[in-house]
């Protein structure tokens, strides 16, 4: 039972971060194992298929599914354009007299052909993607076709929630204490590019600000629900963000409401002020957690780029925990017992429970399954 | 293959949710099966892990410990060097491993069809029973353009797809068109692109050869018998077969640490025990219930991320299953939210809130979704959102649940009036007998109380309905349990999984507050008698202990009836158990609650009162 709890963000000064970075569809890698790259470098790039056009040309030509064979001009495969003859008959009597032709609505590319159903399916021409570094680092791994994988070692935060999608900028503390609350006045053209740090909370005009100032992101405690409403124009009833296209990306450090910054990850972030750092507000709650994250690159040799193995935190006496739900939400206190038997709290549920200590000396009891453990 | 209690003492069985790996240990003791021991653990199908085995592991390891201390004996031990020891020795190893599986976003599917309503909600019910969450319909006349319909199937990125179309010998020209989009889109599997997409094809049998020639290049095609052969019949059996298959066979193989899993589920002579979707087996042993003990029954399974519904209705026991992929208590909180609405959820609570802090509140649980309730106000309000969780999926529920659509009826004269139709639900509160609950929010509220409160307000139950609950959410184990040993699963279930509740009353019609609505006299098992005339708008909770029957003698007033034969009279025995009989005189069809705020919360307060839903000072 040692392990009813959730496993907690990471936050940490310096550790060895690896991504991914893959093609939707297979494609060309355009740099080599070894590689240094910048986050904005193009490290792979691909063509999509373009758009499907189904076109019932049986119908357009009046003739039916079986008759088409005689009259198509076009096989699968072939090039078209908008001038394409697809297929024309050959008009009264044979003789050419109202004849209909049927030209391609579109450019591209002829799909299939059907005798069944006299429909054809032309694709559009296929659409340039790119896939960028996203982090300062190295190459390590070429995965042919498909993508590569880049690692650095860099002072590395996770957030809670976040929306909008990866982008990259110098760090500005603006808070100046964990429980701040920025004001308007503080953001002006010098945050311009950059990612802006406020203390627990940002409202919406102040989003609405740093978005007029061309901030590239907002780093926060916490976020009211409804100021996320009116940024986004709908409520978000399941968390899986990231795409949402707002002018600006906001990473929430611990969660809804009015939440004093844990002081670690302030403080870590005042540390590295003025540092370029990645940042994105993905997140996905559900099969398969993403969190969004913070990526500030620090000096490295390749040689330190060891990952440490998987593992989870250990709940034991003295490890400090965060609390993750009323009452004390947001606060961070350290275990000093761990109790075996289920015990009932306030709400009368039964549970698994632990004592923690305040950095005041007071007491509090709570369920271990509302605490996450802060790794040192 | 099955096993009787000579070779099989000891199985432990898992469920690997989403969220939680949780395992328990069936042993045959003193004659019979038990349900023992019960441990839990993180379910590791994600970073950093990335090994469903490990939680599995894990909470194994919490069956050990437990089943020690127990016993009393240090020896005792189900797996070594991190695998399963099978069958048992002695204090070593198990004679079984069994498992359901929903982690990673359970079994994802999007079917085709030709007509919406009719193939395309045969195949939709054939996925559902198989357990999948169905991410899109698509059917010929869905309205939606062509072009955007290969946007859609390229964009869902399904685990597989289900194809039906066509009534045997009928025109095959539809369900090819499908085909063909489906062949345009080019679609790739959710995990990884190193398989082609599974299609299973269950349309008209004519088709066959041309839909090879249009897919079998571009996908994993399989064909299988006709799911909707003629209009007036459904053979869903062999397309849900075929959808199990492929789940072990292709799916399954993708997730994280699987393929050591699926070696792991062995019977006692080590052969294979298939993994099956968590909801299928649910919807084993919901069938099972119905068909042993005749009666109607409808279940659900409220979790985090989804709710399922399960019926069994009609004297055929036509069995029917939807997946509310959104409503949940957990990650899909806040879609409850904003599918009910705030003012539906507030209905439910006797106190005033700020309805900011309530929605922050929401959003936090559904960022963190693994923390539970710790004051008094909070679980409260989970009690409330779950209320309208289930509400909201049993409508979708009795919407889906209906006859074959499509059919010519002939009509005697009688049903002229009538405004029954083809395609109307089969769900009938009224001839309903069981409603069973399951899930975190139902099966682990701290007070049975509340399970009954939160049951009764979110279906609406009418007429005499039992009520129970799933003790520790083990039906999943046991459904698949089953497949090996269906004396198991059963016992099993009768005795340590069904929590008998108690039964509720509902007359169904409308009243007027404080207006005479039921006389009920119960002549309870210990010779005492409860007899009063309840007026319209009351809760009445009488205790009457599991396993022991009251005997009634019922009676509306102002049009309230108690059966589908609109008895306004009635003798029965009603079913007690752990929290009792409910007499609920608030009206059904409609139900409604005081519009004034000051006079629901009064009213909330004093049903909750009467059900000892809540301590008292939250309640003065």
């Amino acid at each position: 039972m040692g392990q009813a709890y959730s496993a907690g963000l990471t936050v940490t000064d310096s550790m060895i971060v690896r991504k991914e970075r893959i093609l939707p569809l297979k494609g060309k890698v355009l740099v080599n194992k070894g590689a240094k790259v910048k986050a904005e470098d193009v490290v792979a790039e691909t063509l999509l298929p373009g758009k499907v056009v189904p076109f019932n040309l049986a119908n357009k030509l009046g003739v039916t599914p079986a008759q088409l064979e005689k009259y198509i001009k076009i096989k699968p495969g072939d090039q078209i354009t908008k001038k394409t003859i697809l297929a024309e008959n050959a008009g009264l009597f044979g003789l050419g007299i109202f004849k209909n032709e049927v030209r391609s609505p579109v450019e591209g590319e002829v799909e299939n052909i059907s005798a069944v159903t006299g429909q054809v399916l032309l694709r559009e021409p296929r659409i340039p993607v790119q896939v960028k570094a996203f982090l300062d680092g190295v190459v390590t791994e070429v995965i042919p076709d498909e993508g590569v994988v880049i690692e650095n070692k860099s002072a590395y935060i996770q957030g809670i929630f976040g929306i909008g999608d990866e982008t990259t900028g110098e760090l500005k503390m603006l808070a100046t204490t964990p429980d701040d609350e920025i004001d308007a006045g503080k953001i002006d053209d010098s945050c311009k590019g950059k990612i802006i740090i406020a203390g627990s909370f940002v409202p919406f005009h102040v989003i609405e600000i740093a978005r007029k100032h061309g901030v590239k992101a907002i780093i926060t405690g916490g976020i009211d629900d409804q100021d996320i409403k009116k940024l986004l124009g709908y409520d978000i009833g399941v968390a899986i963000t990231g795409h949402e296209n707002v002018g600006l990306t906001i990473v929430c450090t611990e969660g809804f409401g009015k939440i004093t910054m844990a002081k670690k990850t302030f403080d870590l972030l005042k540390q590295f002020d003025g540092k370029k750092a990645s940042v994105h507000g993905h997140t996905q709650i559900r099969a398969g957690v993403i969190r969004p994250e913070i990526i500030i690159p620090m000096d490295f040799e390749e040689k330190e780029l060891i990952s440490k193995e998987a593992s989870l935190p250990v709940l034991e006496i003295g490890t400090m925990i965060r609390i993750i739900r009323q009452p004390h939400f947001g606060t961070i206190a350290r275990v000093v017992a761990l109790p075996e038997e289920l015990t009932k709290v306030e709400s009368e549920t039964l549970v698994r429970i632990l004592d923690a200590e305040f950095d005041d000396g007071t007491r509090v009891r709570i369920p271990r399954a509302n605490v996450e453990v802060i790794e040192s | 293959m099955q096993y009787d209690e000579k070779r099989l003492t000891r199985i432990v069985a898992t469920d690997c949710g989403s969220t939680t790996t949780k395992a328990i240990l069936i042993e045959y003791v003193d004659g019979e099966y038990r349900q023992t021991i019960r441990g839990e653990a993180p379910t590791t199908v994600e970073a950093p892990l990335n090994d469903v085995t490990k939680g599995v592991i894990n909470a194994t390891q919490e069956l050990e410990e437990l089943a020690r201390l127990k016993y009393n004996n240090p020896n005792i031990k189900f797996m070594e060097n991190g695998e399963f020891v099978i069958p048992r020795n002695g204090d070593i190893g198990v004679d079984a491993y069994v498992s359901t599986s929903s982690a990673g976003g359970g079994l994802q599917m999007m079917v085709t069809g030709v007509v919406a309503s009719m193939t395309g909600e045969s195949a939709e019910r054939a996925a559902l029973g198989a357990g999948a969450i169905v991410m899109d319909l698509i059917a010929s006349n869905d309205k939606r353009m062509n072009h955007e319909k290969i946007e859609r199937i390229r964009h869902l990125r399904p685990d597989m797809i289900l194809m039906a179309g066509g009534e045997d010998g009928g025109t095959i020209k539809h369900v090819v068109e499908m085909a063909e989009l489906v062949a345009g889109a080019d679609p790739k599997p959710r995990l990884g692109s190193s398989y082609k997409l599974p299609v299973i094809y269950a349309g008209n049998k004519e088709a066959v050869g041309e839909i090879e020639k249009t897919l079998s290049e571009k996908v994993g095609l399989m064909v299988t018998e006709n799911l909707r052969p003629k209009l007036e019949t459904e053979n869903l059996g062999p397309a849900r077969d075929k959808i199990h298959d492929i789940f072990m066979e292709h799916v399954m193989q993708q997730a994280p640490g699987y393929n050591k899993l699926m070696e792991w589920t062995q019977g006692p002579d080590n052969q294979q025990v298939p993994i099956m979707p968590t909801p299928a087996a649910v919807g084993n042993i919901m069938q099972t219930i119905a068909k042993d003990e005749q009666i109607e029954v409808v279940g659900v399974d409220i979790g985090g991320a989804t709710t399922d519904v399960f019926s069994v209705f009609t004297e055929d026991y036509v069995f029917n299953r939807t997946v509310s992929a959104n409503l949940g208590m957990s990650y899909s909180i806040s879609n409850v939210l904003a599918s009910s609405g705030l003012a539906n959820i507030m209905r439910w609570v006797p106190f005033d809130i700020n309805e900011n802090e309530l929605r922050n509140m929401i959003k936090n649980k559904m960022i963190r979704p693994t923390t539970i309730p710790s004051l008094l106000e909070e679980l409260v309000l989970e009690q409330a959102i779950a209320k309208e969780a289930l509400r909201l999926a049993f409508e979708q529920h009795k919407e889906f649940a209906s006859s074959l659509k499509g059919m010519q009826r002939q009509r005697d004269i009688s049903e002229a009036f009538s405004q029954s139709t083809s395609g109307a639900s089969i769900v009938n509160l009224m001839t309903l007998s069981l409603l069973v609950g399951s899930g975190g929010v139902l099966s682990h509220a701290p007070r049975r109380f509340q399970t009954v409160m939160m049951l009764i307000d979110a279906f609406l139950p009418e007429g005499i309905t039992r009520l129970a609950v799933d003790s520790i959410f083990m039906m999943p184990h046991l459904g698949v349990l089953s497949e090996i040993s269906p004396k198991a699963a059963t016992e099993v279930f009768r005795k340590d999984c069904m929590v008998y509740l108690g039964s509720c009353v509902a007359p169904v019609g409308k009243g007027k507050y404080g207006k005479p609505a039921l006389y009920a006299k119960l002549e309870l098992p210990d010779g005492s008698v409860f007899e009063e005339n309840i007026p319209f708008g009351e809760i009445r909770l009488i205790p009457c202990e599991g396993g022991k029957v009251a005997k009634a003698t019922l009676k509306t007033s102002s049009g309230l009836v108690l059966n589908s034969e609109k008895a306004k009279e009635l003798t029965v025995d009603l079913h007690g158990g752990e929290v009792g009989i409910v007499l609920d005189t608030r009206g059904r069809q409609p139900f409604t609650l005081p519009v004034d705020k000051a006079e629901r919360i009064k009213y909330l307060k004093k049903w909750m009162r009467e059900l000892k839903a809540y301590p008292e000072d939250i309640l003065v």
